[in-house]
């Protein structure tokens, strides 16, 4: 994970500061910095989102490509998460750099969405046992302002919630063999639910207490952090430690439930930024990357 | 006759740079807005240490290459003035470690080296190691040359605008008497009211740099007025920024007027 280095005293800083519930920049624990939300920048994917938390920029690609489905679930399409931490970020993702961070960030995502339930996998099939819709979601990370799974996992969210999978059907010939026909009108297409996709809350310990969306100076003063996927209803589906200090039970129940409370909110007013843009449809005014 | 950074468009002669315009008889420059900080002789700077090294300190100054801090020319506790001695080199670590702040001047002409690299002295003791407090990065053509860059504010925080873009904001010391040159740092809480004053100078700063305002005391002073009716962490709002910032501009040019 980029860091900065700070001295001591500025550590001591921010930690009494938290201690009060006054960070560095007037928040409270609980409080998430102004994020700005885009869907539909990336013109040939099926779907995709830009979230800017502070610093940090996060682009999510979504394409739907058609495959076979997996053995053990032939009735089911499946996700296939990709993160590329760009030298863009910081120069300690130059070459090989941000690999092991993108290792890192994929296989939790990968964790969070195979809880049953996440997503509706049953929609993305075609010919159950042989075709399905495969949903290969690409993040990519501009830049490291502290608190990437957070800003991630909004970002794959609003990107799932701009998808739109062309409806295909399915012919049968006299001999049997399947034809798979696309439809005409190319606004003709399925919508995936994403009322049950997880968001996650990261909770970072500083001190004696928790706040919520650190940058990254308050990521530096951290020794241990709780990462938690919570549902827009506020069921916890998955859990991580992170960060090499340790955490006292009682202080993780408390974490758990600021962060219920913090995604439940984070979640609806996600959904209301959707639902505006949505509302907008092709009106909108795309700011893109240039604005 | 063109220097660098022009090209020819259309028979005219057009800049690369977007930027503040200075004229001195017939040359023309431009600064650009998002720089690295070129140094000169009797600027002010904070800057972070990166390596402690053999008799000196390489010092982060947001400028291309790394600025050097002798050893020879950082006050020694107490202000004893005498020659650094084979034990000093060895207690290098115990003055300065890497990461920490530190408030200094840039020096002598002999030291803006061919590669353009700065060497820093400590002119006093107001000057050393920083305690407590904020630091915020902004680009260095933003901060106004002026004559002093260290700041008591009436609101009760005090500013250090490093020439380099780095800006401290710190809570005004009691003693004003006592100056040790930084090497004891008072690692005592803050009190509530000093960090609200910190953090709103620190999101007024954020708010200045990110509408192009230039930085300095009074600017920065009418900005945290302008944002007392808010709370602290609605002024990163952009709607909100824009109402301090156009406040502030209107409060500046009446005081031009």
């Amino acid at each position: 994970m980029a860091s900065v280095v700070l001295s001591d005293a500025e550590k001591l800083y921010i930690i009494h500061g938290v201690q009060e519930d006054l960070r560095v920049d007037g928040r409270g624990c609980e409080d998430y910095r102004c994020a700005e939300v885009e869907t539909d920048v990336v013109s040939n994917t099926s779907g995709s989102a830009r979230v800017k938390l502070g610093h940090t920029d996060i682009l999510v690609g979504v394409k739907a490509e058609m495959g076979t489905p997996k053995l053990e679930k032939p009735d089911e399409g499946y996700l296939e998460f990709f993160v590329d931490c760009s030298a863009n970020a910081t120069p300690e993702f130059e070459g090989r750099g941000g690999e092991e961070l993108g290792t890192e960030i994929a296989s939790t995502l990968y964790r969070i969405f195979s809880s049953e339930g996440s997503v509706d996998l049953k929609s993305l099939c075609i010919n159950p046992g042989e075709h399905c819709w495969v949903l290969y979601v690409d993040v990519l990370l501009l830049e490291c302002g502290g608190n990437l799974f957070d800003a991630i996992s909004i970002t794959v969210k609003a990107a799932l919630f701009n998808t739109r999978i062309p409806k295909v059907r399915v012919l049968e010939d006299e001999e049997g063999s399947k034809e798979i026909e696309l439809s005409d009108d190319p606004y003709d297409c399925i919508r995936l639910n994403v009322e049950d996709v997880p968001c996650i809350v990261t909770l970072n310990k500083i001190g004696y207490r928790h706040v919520v969306d650190a940058t990254l100076q308050e990521e530096a003063c951290s020794l241990a952090s709780l990462l938690i996927a919570i549902t827009s209803k506020g069921a916890l589906t998955c859990m991580k430690k992170i960060g090499k200090g340790s955490l006292d039970p009682e202080s993780i129940f408390e974490m758990m439930e600021t962060g219920k409370k913090v995604g439940k909110s984070l979640h609806a007013s996600l959904q209301k930024v959707l639902d505006e843009e949505e509302s907008l449809g092709t009106t909108r005014q795309k700011v893109g990357f240039l604005g | 006759m063109r220097g660098h950074g022009t090209y020819v468009d259309e028979e005219k002669l057009v800049a690369s740079v977007a930027g503040a315009v200075e004229r001195v008889n017939k040359l023309v420059c431009v600064t650009p807005l998002k720089t690295r900080y070129n140094g000169e002789v009797g600027d002010i700077v904070v800057g972070r240490i990166t390596e402690v090294q053999q008799k000196r300190w390489k010092v982060e100054t947001n400028s291309r290459l790394d600025s050097v801090l002798l050893l020879s020319s950082m006050n020694l506790p107490g202000g004893e003035l005498r020659r650094r001695s084979a034990e000093d080199e060895l207690a290098m670590r115990d003055y300065l470690q890497e990461g920490d702040l530190i408030s200094l001047v840039a020096v002598e002409v002999q030291s803006v080296f061919s590669d353009g690299a700065v060497s820093l002295h400590t002119r006093s003791l107001k000057y050393g190691k920083l305690g407590q407090g904020v630091l915020v990065q902004v680009s260095p053509s933003l901060v106004k040359r002026q004559k002093t860059h260290f700041h008591d504010l009436p609101c009760g925080a005090s500013v250090i605008l490093g020439n380099n873009g780095f800006i401290w904001i710190y809570p005004t010391p009691e003693q004003k008497d006592e100056e040790a040159g930084g090497f004891t740092t008072n690692l005592e809480p803050v009190p509530l009211s000093d960090r609200e004053v910190i953090s709103r100078l620190r999101n007024c700063v954020v708010a200045l740099v990110t509408q192009k305002l230039m930085l300095f005391d009074t600017s920065i002073l009418y900005c945290y007025e302008a944002s007392l009716p808010h709370q602290i962490k609605d002024i990163l709002k952009p709607e909100v920024m824009e109402e301090i910032v156009l406040e502030t501009r209107q409060k500046l040019l009446d005081l031009e007027g």
